[in-house]
């Protein structure tokens, strides 16, 4: 009898246990912990490595990172070379099968993207390009989108009792997303074409989405720091072009941007790939993206 | 910043001022490209359209709600498996189910010094060790997963004329239960921090001293197997045990050869062959246990042992321990990794159990050495940096006479300060310039200058912490 009772005990703790055992997910990126949050829910634990406020390309990997994904039961990465020159010592490190290639907790978020700017060649010479496109799709609402999906099929894969959650999150995500998205494209609308200057051509699917043209850098190449030369060419460029935004982004050199700025009358607008590099979009994608296209706007419609 | 701006707008000014004509026809030229980027982005967008609608006809809308509806038939698919290769790791030979990373890590050093005897004073192996240039490495790595249980890793020294040394190949486990990974192979021993460094990651010219006495001019490595445990702490903290073959080169404070005519403490070695003993095996263990300071500080601390016989009597042991701490700090809004501030420091203590000889007693030998380096990363791309390096014995060792004390230079008092300067032009490419001011007991000082310049082609595997 005691014997009964003790064991109904553990198997009801067990199942509760169960019941209450996250997904432990590591994105490597705020950007993918946000929309991982938005599908998973209560139901998943959300771990980020790099720092939003942080360049993701250089990211110090600290061995506190191996205990993380040692524990993790899935690993969002961008999935186009964003995080090469720190995730791979780490996985190594972490010697998780969970998260290994082929893996359903290896979740790559660039699967199903259109990558812009895949090289035709590849060269050294040109700085650090990546050989899979450029990596930074996040902010066209589009790709947040084929992303979300992406994960609500690969959480369902890992937790098949939580499917029908994930794709109900997932539904209401996207909704958002493409009622936002009106917005948004209609709050740029006025502004078609006016061109952005960047520190790093981090920008491309953004202007894609919203007709805006960034195609002028402080960088002279991918990786390479602005020489003064590099900086008076760019100078000049945006005074007779009448450029009149450089987009800030909280681990670039502010003092450069700010000469530029200075030198040439344009606006400093600050903006993040990542929720939280900017006060204000710490709640998450759609702050993130509400925050962009506001101020962007703003400065634009000032300058008229 | 600022001064290198303004000057730049200056001459930007002045050259416009001189040359408006060549303006004007830039400006033609400008406006007649952006008509092309354009029509361009026109037709693109166009093209971009009727794909969508292709997508919608078919089903397969990138924007579309059905889970997973696109991810097999969209163009630009990447699927890790299906990943041609990485711009980091151009250098890659087979296809998809079979390959390899091919790299080649290269480091030349120029330089002088006031002493007459370099090849003593820089007594690394990879030390630049004469006036004029040396080559320092020239390492070929080759990485790759192995199958489903392994990778494997080996770099291959090749000399300017000579063979080629294996300096390391093995293969490693990639998911075995229980926070375990085994490797096996030629491999660096897993002993501090120094020690398991390949050059092209050091951050000064030349190897510590420390180093060089304890482990040799090569540093320890060899024939084994190493099995480590990620201990379940909350905080990073790992458990190492290396066992290796005692005898070799690269197994200095062990059973080492030396060239026949050369001693070591005086003693000719001539214990090299196994012993009767069973164990013929160097004993490494370290543990290694790192935390999360702050947001931006993480410290790393570790202890490790290297235990095995030495080659100067029939069962004479050598005994080395070391501490290491590094810390580092890096501002939450870096930008390719700058600025930076990287402390490590590193101190080790050996017995080692000398055998008696003619004219030299039994004794044990008693060495300790500390070095200390800071470096800081103060803007992309430079990084300046300061070593102190510090080698001494707590006992003098029996002279070949037998009553008075004599100094050996293997073991005598030493110091050197190394501040240096790195520019790294890329993440493939670097120059160095280090001043090493040494002071040698009963020799005196003496000053060194080299230029360094390092490059990595093809493969080049991202650094640990």
């Amino acid at each position: 009898m005691k014997l009964k009772f003790i064991t109904a005990a553990v198997a009801l703790f067990g199942c509760t246990l169960l019941a209450q055992a996250k997904l432990n997910v590591v994105a490597t990126t705020a950007d993918f912990g946000a929309i991982a949050r938005e599908i998973g829910g209560d139901r998943v634990e959300v771990t980020t490595l790099a720092k939003p406020t942080e360049d993701p390309h250089f990211v110090d990997p600290k061995p506190s990172f191996i205990v993380k994904l040692n524990r993790a039961d899935a690993l969002i990465e961008g999935g186009a070379e964003l995080e090469i020159g720190w995730l791979p010592p780490l996985l190594q490190g972490a010697r998780n099968p969970r998260i290994a290639p082929g893996q359903p907790g290896r979740i790559n978020g660039a699967r199903g993207i259109e990558m812009l700017e895949v090289p035709a060649v590849l060269d050294r010479t040109q700085g650090d390009i990546h050989a899979a496109g450029n990596p930074h799709y996040l902010v066209d609402p589009l790709n947040a989108k084929i992303v979300a999906a992406n994960l609500a099929e690969s959480f369902a894969k890992l937790d098949a009792a939580s499917a029908g959650f994930f794709q109900a999150n997932l539904k209401r995500f996207a909704g958002e997303i493409d009622i936002r998205l009106a917005e948004w494209q209609k709050t740029l609308a006025p502004h078609r074409g006016k061109r952005i200057v960047t520190y790093h051509n981090s920008w491309p699917y953004f202007a894609r989405r919203f007709g805006v043209k960034v195609n002028l850098f402080l960088e002279p190449k991918p990786g390479i720091p602005p020489s003064p030369a590099h900086l008076a060419t760019v100078m000049a460029e945006m005074r007779s072009e009448k450029i009149a935004v450089v987009f800030v982004e909280p681990q670039i050199n502010r003092r450069t941007a700010e000469n530029v700025s200075r030198n040439t009358g344009a606006a400093i607008v600050e903006v993040s790939h990542f929720p939280g590099g900017v006060k204000g979009t710490e709640a998450g994608y759609l702050a993130l993206m509400d925050h962009i296209v506001n101020s962007l706007a703003k400065v634009l419609a000032s300058q008229k | 910043m600022e001064w290198v701006a303004a000057l730049g707008l200056i001459s930007i000014s002045l050259t416009a001022q001189e040359s408006n004509q060549v303006e004007q026809l830039r400006l033609q030229i400008k406006q007649l490209q952006e008509n092309f980027e354009k029509q361009q982005q026109v037709q693109r967008q166009q093209i971009d359209a009727l794909m969508r609608r292709i997508d919608v006809l078919n089903g397969t809308n990138a924007s579309s709600l059905k889970v997973g509806s696109n991810a097999t038939t969209a163009p630009n698919v990447l699927e890790w498996t299906e990943r041609p290769w990485w711009s980091i790791n151009p250098l890659r030979i087979g296809d998809h189910h079979a390959s390899m990373d091919i790299g080649l890590n290269a480091s030349f050093a120029a330089g002088g010094s006031t002493a007459n005897d370099l090849s003593t004073l820089q007594s690394g192996g990879h030390d630049p060790s004469r006036g004029g240039f040396n080559m320092q490495v020239l390492e070929l790595t080759l990485n790759g997963n192995v199958d489903h249980f392994f990778r494997a890793s080996a770099s291959l020294h090749l000399p300017l004329s000579g063979s080629v040394e294996t300096e390391e190949a093995y293969i490693e486990s990639l998911s075995l239960p229980g926070g375990l990974q085994l490797r096996a192979g030629q491999f660096i021993t897993e002993f501090g921090r120094q020690n398991p460094q390949h050059l092209h990651n050091w951050s000064f010219v030349d190897s510590p001293l420390v180093s060089q006495r304890m482990f040799g001019a090569d540093g320890m490595r060899g024939l084994g197997a190493r099995v480590s445990w990620l201990v379940p702490t909350p905080f990073y903290s790992e458990l190492f045990l290396t066992v290796q073959n005692d005898e070799g080169e690269t197994m200095h404070s062990f059973r080492k050869q030396l060239d026949t005519g050369k001693t070591l403490f005086g003693r000719s070695l001539d214990y090299t062959s196994p012993s009767k003993s069973l164990n013929q095996l160097a004993y490494t263990p370290r543990y290694a246990a790192a935390f999360d300071l702050t947001d931006t500080q993480t410290l790393l601390l570790g202890v490790s042992a290297a235990l095995g016989n030495n080659s100067s009597g029939p069962s004479t042991r050598s005994r080395i321990y070391g501490g290491d701490l590094t810390w580092k700090w890096k501002p939450a809004n870096h930008s390719g990794g700058y600025p930076f501030v990287q402390w490590q420091t590193e101190g080790l203590y050996r017995e080692y159990e000398a055998g008696a000889v003619s004219g030299l007693n039994a004794e044990t030998l008693k060495d300790y050495g500390i070095y200390s380096q800071i470096s800081y990363g103060f803007t992309k791309g430079w990084v300046a940096g300061l070593r102190w390096d510090y080698v001494d014995r707590t006992d003098m060792a029996t002279s070949l006479g037998g009553t008075n004390s004599y100094d050996d230079a293997e073991r005598a008092r030493r110091w050197r300060l190394s501040p240096n300067l790195t520019w790294d032009l890329s993440e493939n490419s670097k120059l160095r310039l280090q001043y090493n001011y040494d002071q040698r007991a009963g020799l005196g000082a003496d000053h060194t200058v080299w230029l360094q310049f390092v490059f990595s082609l093809g493969a080049h595997h991202a650094h640990s912490f």
